[in-house]
Parts: structure tokens; sequence; C-alpha cells
């Protein structure tokens, strides 16, 4: 059972996601974009950062990468997809996931921590989760203002008072059958007290839990 | 001067005696690329002619400097295999210019020496100062600058964990933009500036070459301001960060797999700079063929390809038969690279462009052979008088004083700006913004680094010596409340006009005092950069050097302090010398007076003491903060503001910003009394009570809070 990071260049958060991971006992990999077979994987997730420099807009180059097709196989086949801060823009971009990003309210990067509560646990970052539990988790992005007309996506995770002007407060969203997951914040930099929280842990353990041999 | 070179070498930022002296090297009258290189080598900023002599004064030595100054950044052994590389640089003149792209650029120019070093950039620092909110022109500059740092900082995945902000008159017409940044390596991976043996090839990576930046070394970073400075932007560059985050991608797989030899990074001075000092270094010749460099415009003359500035570039030497190895990396991380040249025996130059060979020089003249000037230094005949307006706030009203200290924008809350900054990728900010030093683990060990980063124009204004030690003992207790002990320094030296006397005086005198600093706490200084100049329409800045001290936690606290672990029933102590009443050079003196009086010197045995003693007081308390800025009134209502809980103190000077002292707040019984350790209060209530004027918290936390926010809301 094993979790490929997907690597655009651009990306920043590949190594502190695997460090994540592999912290709680998970089994994680890099994987450059241009990866065509993803054949030994169960899972993926695309990290924080700015794939392809955020080109044109952020994740408009990302779904072109020769890897997204096998992430997309992955999606539909029910395999835990994770797209983090970036990750979820790409995921929106790609059409795995509905809606976009679009700058912050204030119109500045914002990087703190936020309190974001569990909306909804039928997903693969929530299912470890209660519902109505509140997490501390560090923000971190200029654009995380997502819109979506469509109202296609289930909330999983709100944030408790809007730092950015997300539609319906959501931090994090997921598909249909929850196995495709974009969230906001990052909760790999939440799993450790030392750097000011572990809450981050019930849902990078949810990832985990749900990477079940294909 | 009857040539037309000689009248081109002045327009390039080079005197007369200085043209005279390429000539006698070269036996002849300079081609026009190799007086365009020579401009570039021995400008101020590249050559430091003006401050070199003096520079030898520093300490440099001890048993773990591993690469001292001189490199492209200091290296420094941190035990078990690792490594820390450091570097500062300033970006003034072009944040002027331009605020955005001068403190973009100047992010991506830090990086880019301590990557070259063979280390991973891990975390950046920016020490910002500029003039009086009020002005709409600084505010300007501030966001400029500050969305600078977070637009190329957090796009090129390196966390801002900290820095410094000082608003002062002096730098209306001239800001300060000082970044330092910190890399980690494993021994294995330290890569020089060397250009390696005879039959290497030299191998340009990164972003296409253009017009910009041509000259900026020379213009712009080593000339004053005026009002024509706006028809200088050209010679701005221009940021990529995505170019520059695979770059170093890039870079770290060559030195993963050990494909070069050595490298040096293309910044001030460009080509010349990254071709000459490399083969200086190694003492050897180096063929280059200019019409191999990538460009992004047609038709650039050798003179511009041997100065642009164009960011995001790197020189690798490499062996031959690593060449397609190399290339081969580049490739993969989608940047551009070209073979330039071979390493020749024998230290000459030999550049080629249109099949011409139109630059012919002896290497290591570019590097080592610049003039150097001893020039006059002389006490500032003013300074007498300055230091006899002694400042006298025996009759500050405590509350009020508080009150207004707490909305200064300067000493408020700098959450504004450190919110837009990522200060938390890679997962080792343990102590991020906001703390009086940062403290950063290397996973996978106990160790951990802490920095802290000071400067003060106003304290060195009044007496440069006294206030540039304090600066360093100032830092050094910074890295010790976190659970260090300072290891090494490095000074960005940020001064006026040279070749006025006083400068020099007050350059001469900052050095010694920082010397004596280091000697006293036994740390030697690995780097530094110095930025002259600073002056606008013949007014200089205060004298403002910027010292950041890197220091090693190991094992590290399990608990480190922290501003936000006060609770209520807490004790709270001081920790130091008794304050003096002496408040000149203070910040309570800038809110409500003229800069004016002699400062409080240090005391080096002191100093020592107190460092040893928050080093290791830090393993066990819950809150130690340095008192500086706005003095103990200060210091504790942070502690308060941040952990949300009161308390009541007495303190005969609570603004005194007196050196060596710091406060503790710990549980009942954990300290007892000494002479340099005093209980004056405890943690409790709803308020701030200070020699029993009274605040509410509620309110202490609204104004510290907003002040910054405030102030630049205009």
């Amino acid at each position: 059972m094993r979790a490929a990071v997907v690597v655009f260049p651009g990306v920043n958060c590949e190594h502190d996601v695997v460090h994540a991971l592999r912290s709680l006992g998970g089994d994680a990999d890099l994987v450059w974009h241009k990866e065509t077979n993803l054949s030994g994987f169960d899972g993926v997730v695309l990290p924080g950062g700015f794939a392809h420099g955020d080109a044109l807009r952020t994740g408009a180059i990302a779904r072109f990468s020769p890897v997204m097709s096998e992430v997309g196989r992955l999606a539909d086949e029910g395999a835990p997809v994770l797209g983090i801060c970036n990750g979820w823009q790409v995921l929106c971009e790609t059409g795995l996931l509905p809606g976009a990003h679009i700058a912050n309210r204030d119109l500045s990067f914002i990087c703190r921590f936020v309190e974001v509560e569990v909306i909804d646990t039928n997903s693969v970052l929530t299912r470890q989760a209660r519902p109505g539990q509140v997490l501390r988790i560090p923000l971190n992005s200029y654009e995380g203002n997502w819109v979506d007309p469509s109202g296609e996506a289930r909330v999983v995770l709100r944030y408790v008072e809007d730092p950015n002007g997300s539609q319906d407060r959501a931090a994090a969203i997921c598909n249909e059958r929850g196995n495709v997951v974009g969230v906001m914040p990052h909760p790999e930099r939440a799993f450790d007290e030392l750097l000011g929280s572990s809450d981050g842990q019930v849902l990078l353990e949810g990832f985990l839990h749900s990477l079940v041999p294909a | 001067m009857t040539t037309a070179t000689e009248v081109v070498h002045r327009r390039l930022g080079m005197t007369d005696d200085e043209y005279r002296s390429v000539v006698a090297i070269l036996g002849r009258d300079p081609r026009p690329a190799e007086l365009a290189m020579y401009s570039v080598m021995w400008s101020e900023h590249c050559s430091y002619k003006s401050s070199r002599s003096l520079l030898g004064r520093f300490p440099t030595e001890a048993p773990w400097v591993v690469v001292g100054p001189g490199e492209n950044a200091g290296v420094v052994d941190l035990g078990d295999g690792w490594l820390a590389a450091i570097r500062i640089e300033s970006h003034n003149h072009p944040s002027f210019v331009e605020p955005y792209q001068g403190a973009a650029t100047g992010v991506g120019g830090i990086l880019r020496d301590v990557f070259t070093m063979g280390a991973r950039p891990v975390a950046l620092w920016d020490q910002i100062r500029f003039g009086p909110l009020d002005q709409p022109k600084n505010r300007y500059l501030f966001k400029g600058v500050v969305a600078g740092i977070a637009g190329y900082g957090n796009a090129v995945g390196v966390p801002t964990v900290g820095g410094e902000i000082e608003l002062d008159d002096c730098y209306s017409g001239n800001p300060l933009v000082n970044v330092m940044c910190l890399g980690i390596m494993r021994r294995d991976q330290l890569v020089l500036g060397t250009a390696g043996e005879p039959g290497a090839v030299a191998i340009l990576l990164g972003n296409a070459t253009g017009r910009d930046g041509i000259g900026g070394a020379s213009v712009l970073a080593s000339a004053s301001f005026d009002e024509s400075s706006g028809e200088k932007r050209p010679a701005v560059q221009v940021g990529d960060p995505f170019a520059e985050k695979k770059l170093i991608e890039a870079c770290l797989e060559l030195y993963d797999r050990g494909l070069v030899v050595g490298v040096q990074d293309l910044g001030a001075a460009g080509l010349s700079c990254a071709i000459s000092e490399p083969a200086g270094r190694a003492g050897v010749g180096i063929d280059v063929d200019l019409d191999a460099v990538h460009t992004r415009e047609t038709g650039m003359t050798a003179p511009e390809l041997l100065m642009s500035e164009s960011q995001e570039r790197m020189m690798a030497f490499v062996s031959p038969e690593m060449v397609a190895d190399v290339l081969a990396v580049a490739s993969k991380w989608e940047i551009d690279s070209a073979v330039v040249g071979t390493v020749r025996a024998g230290g000459t130059l030999t550049i080629r462009h249109g099949g011409d060979i139109v630059a012919e020089v002896p290497a290591a003249s570019l590097a080592d052979d610049a003039p150097r000037y001893d020039r006059p230094a002389a006490r500032p005949l003013g300074l007498d008088d300055l230091q006899s307006r002694s400042f006298d706030g025996s009759d500050l009203d405590v509350a009020a004083t508080l009150c207004d200290l707490l909305a200064d924008p300067a000493i408020g809350s700098s959450g504004w700006v450190h919110e837009q900054y990522d200060h938390m990728l890679f997962l080792n900010t343990v102590v991020g913004p906001g703390a009086d030093g940062n403290l950063l683990r290397i996973k996978g060990t106990e160790k951990a680094l802490a920095v802290s980063t000071d400067g003060n124009g106003r304290l060195c204004a009044l007496d440069p010596r006294i206030g540039s030690a304090r600066l360093v003992y100032e830092a050094a207790l910074n890295v010790a409340v976190v659970g260090a002990r300072p290891l090494a320094l490095v000074d960005n030296l940020n001064f006026g006009n040279p070749e006025k006397p006083e400068v020099m005086w007050q350059l001469a005198e900052s050095i010694a005092g920082i010397s004596e600093a280091c000697e006293a706490l036994g740390i030697p200084v690995v780097g530094g950069n110095v930025s002259l100049y600073n002056e606008t329409d013949g007014v200089d800045i205060n004298p403002t050097p910027v010292v950041g001290i890197l220091g090693l936690s190991d094992p590290m606290p399990t608990n480190p302090p922290r501003l936000g672990r006060a609770r209520a029933g807490m004790e709270v102590w001081e920790i130091g010398p008794v304050a003096t009443g002496n408040l000149d050079g203070s910040t309570v003196q800038r809110l409500h007076g003229e800069l004016g009086g002699a400062p409080t010197p240090p005391d080096p045995g002191m100093a020592r003491r107190i460092v040893d003693i928050a080093a290791a007081l830090a393993h066990t308390a819950p809150v130690l903060h340095d008192i500086s800025d706005g003095g103990l009134a200060v210091a504790l209502a942070e502690i308060c503001i941040v952990s949300g809980v009161g308390a009541t103190v007495e303190s005969e000077h609570p603004f005194s910003e007196d050196p060596h002292r710091l406060l503790a707040v710990v549980p009942p019984g954990t300290l007892s009394a000494d002479p340099v350790t005093r209980r004056i209060g405890a943690m409790g209530g709803d308020d701030l009570v200070v020699n029993a004027a009274s605040v509410a918290l509620d309110h202490c936390a609204d104004l510290w809070h907003g002040a910054l926010s405030r102030a630049l809301a205009g």
C-alpha cells in the first residue's frame, strides 16, 4: 500500500508530505510528473507549491503533465487522490473536482494557522475524524478562494472563520464518491506538536487507511 | 584623456586612476569588453575597495569554521557530518528604484549564494528599514518590498522565518532591504567556487541572458541617489522564482550525484564575476565563447553579455566526462544550459565573440587587483554635541508611554508582514516569526539551529562602536533564549558615502565594535556584505550594521520557550544587570524626543554570563524574552498579549533598553535570587500593571496587533 507524491517542477511541499506520511507509518515515494505508469501505487498526493510556476493560472499547465492520465485512472478506480493547496487547484483544473480558485479576498498571501470544522466524514481525508471536530491547521496560499457555480461538491472541511472568501467557507471538498479530495490548509504541516499542532494527523491517517491494493 | 575608451570608463563608474591601473595591468589600452569587465568587478559592490582595508579586523577563525569570508557563503560545522551555510546581502538601491523586483531579486541572489555551496537553502530572514509610514511614498515602498519578498520567497519554496523592521526618517530616501539565507548540507555535499583543473568545462545553467541589470553593480549599487534615480530603472533586474526553483533542484541533483567540480552563481557583475572568481581561486584561465551563451535578445554586444545581471543563472565547472550527465540533469529540470568555456592552464581569460578575441586579461587581476582605498576617516564634528544631548525620561507617564510604544508600527506585531511569507515550509520551524530568535530543527537529529538578526541605526548613530557591539550581544542573547549557543556571525554593513571621512570613521568604529563583541563571545565572522553610498541628495543614512548570528542547540529543548506559554500564577523574573535610567538611543526617545546622548556601553563579561544562563534556562523555562526595543514594559506586554494573561510587576526603569537583560516567566520555585536574577512580579489578571500603572490587556492587544496595519492604511 503505497502513495505516489507527484513532483511537478515548482512544487515545494513534496518532501514534507512524504516525511509526514512516513512518520505516520505510511509508505510514500516521490514520482516525477513525466511518469506514465503508477501501477505500483494505490493512491496519489498532489502536494502544494507552484506547479509549473503557476504559469497562466494555478494548475493550468499541470493538467497536461504526463502523469495526470494515471492520476485520472486511479481516481476513476476509486483510489484515494488527495490534492493539497496547489494540488487542489490542479484537481479543479483537471476536472476531477468542480470549481476553481481565485485570489484571496484581501489580495494577500496568507500563511497562518486556521481552524477548520469537520463537516462530512465520508471522504478519504476525513473518514477518521469526528463530525464537528475542530482542527487547527496552517493555511498557506494566495489563490485559496474557491468558487463553484455548479454546486456539485461536497464540503468536508469548513473554516470556522472565513480567511479568504472561499465559497461556503470550504477548506476541503470531495467528489461524489469521496475518493478525490482537495484541501487548502496543509495537514502535513500539522502532524507534530513541536511545530504547533498535530491536528493534521487524523486527516493523513484517513488518507493512509484508504490506500488499499487495487 | 584622449581616447574614446577613456570617456567610456567614466560612464561605467570608473575613475581616471582606476582606468590607468587597467592600462598598467594590460600594458595597453583595454578593449571595450575588457573595460566592461574591470568596471563591474572593480565596482564598490564587488571589490569592497573602500572597506577591504578595514574588514581584516574581523575575527574569522574558529575550529568549527569550514569556509570563512571570501567564498559565496560562510560554512560552519554542526557536528555529526552536518554543515550550515549562511550569507547576508543587501538590495537597498534596487528596492528604492523598483521595490517589488528589487526585493524579489535580492531573495533570488542570496539563495544562489547558499546553494552554490552545495547546501539546500532552508530559511530566509529579511531586515527592512524605511522612512516613517505617515508618508505615502514610504508605505508604497514598504508594501512593494514585502510583496516582492513574499512573491519570490513563497514561489521559490524557501520559508521566510523572521527578520526585523526599523522605521526612521533617515531611510525615507534610501530604504534598506537586507536578506539573509541559511542552508544545511551533509559534509560531502560541500562545493566551492573553483574552476578546477585545466580541461574542465564551463557550463552556463539557467535563464537566458538579456540586457537587464547591465552594470547593476557599478551604476546602481555603488553610487549615490538623487532626483534622477528613476532613470536607473533599466539597471534593476527582474526575478523569476520558478526558474530559480528549478535551478535549485537541478544543482542539488548535480551535487548529490557528484557531477560538478565547482560552481559559481551569476549575481552582481554577471558572467564577468562567474568566470574570473573561480579561475582566480583555482589559479587557472578560461577560454570563453560568448557566441555559445544562450540569450533572450538578439544583437547583444560582448560588453553587454559580460555585464548582464540577468537572474537565475549558474556557472558549473565540470570534468569533460561528466558533461553529458550535467546537460541531462538540466534537461530533466527544464532549464537551459550551454557549454561556454574550457579551463586552461596559465591564468588568462580569453574571451571570443563573433570569432574575434574581445578580451584577454589575467583572471586574478579582476578579482584580486581591484584598487584598495585607505580613505580618510574622521570623527564627525557634531558628535560631541549630539552625545551631550541626553534624554530625560524621568517624568514619563508609564501607562501612556506603554500604549504609545505598543501602537508604534516598528514595535507592534509584525504579523501583517510575516503572515504574507510562507514561514513553515520544510517542517523545521519550531520557533517562527515574532520571537527573539528563530529555532529550526534538523529533522532526524536532536540538533536545532537558532538565528537572530539585529540592527539599530539610531544607537549606532550615537556611538557606532557601542551600538554595533550591542547588536552582537543582543543577537547572541536572542539565540540563547531559544536554547542555542552562538556559533558564527554574518554582517551587512549599510553605511553612507565612504568618500566622506565621517562615514569611514563610522564604518571603522562599527567594525571594531562588532569585532570586540565577537571576540568576547568567541564567535567568528564567517561572511558579510558592505553596502555603501546609502545617501540621498548628500544626506547619509544612520550607520546601520545588521548582524545575523547563527546558534546551535544540541540537544534542542524538548519544549523550547515561547512567548505564549505564560500562565496565571507563574512568576516574572528579570535576569541581567540592573538597568540604569539611560534612555539615549531608545525607542522612547524616538517617540518623545530628539536623537541624542550616549547609550549605555555593553559589558562583555556580563554578556557571556547572561548568554550562558539563558541557554541553560531555555531547557526548562516556559518563557524567556530578551529585553530590547521598548524595554521591560514592552517585553512583558508581548508575553501577556501572546499568552492571553495579565501581569503585575515593579521595575525602576521599565523603558530602559540597557543590554544583557531578559525576562523569564517560570513556575514558583524555579529560580532563586542572586545579583543578576530578580523576581519582579507575577502573571495573572486581565490587566498589565507596571509600577501600579494599569492598562487593560485587551487594549494592549488591540494596539499591538493593529499597529502596523493601521500605519500602512495611511
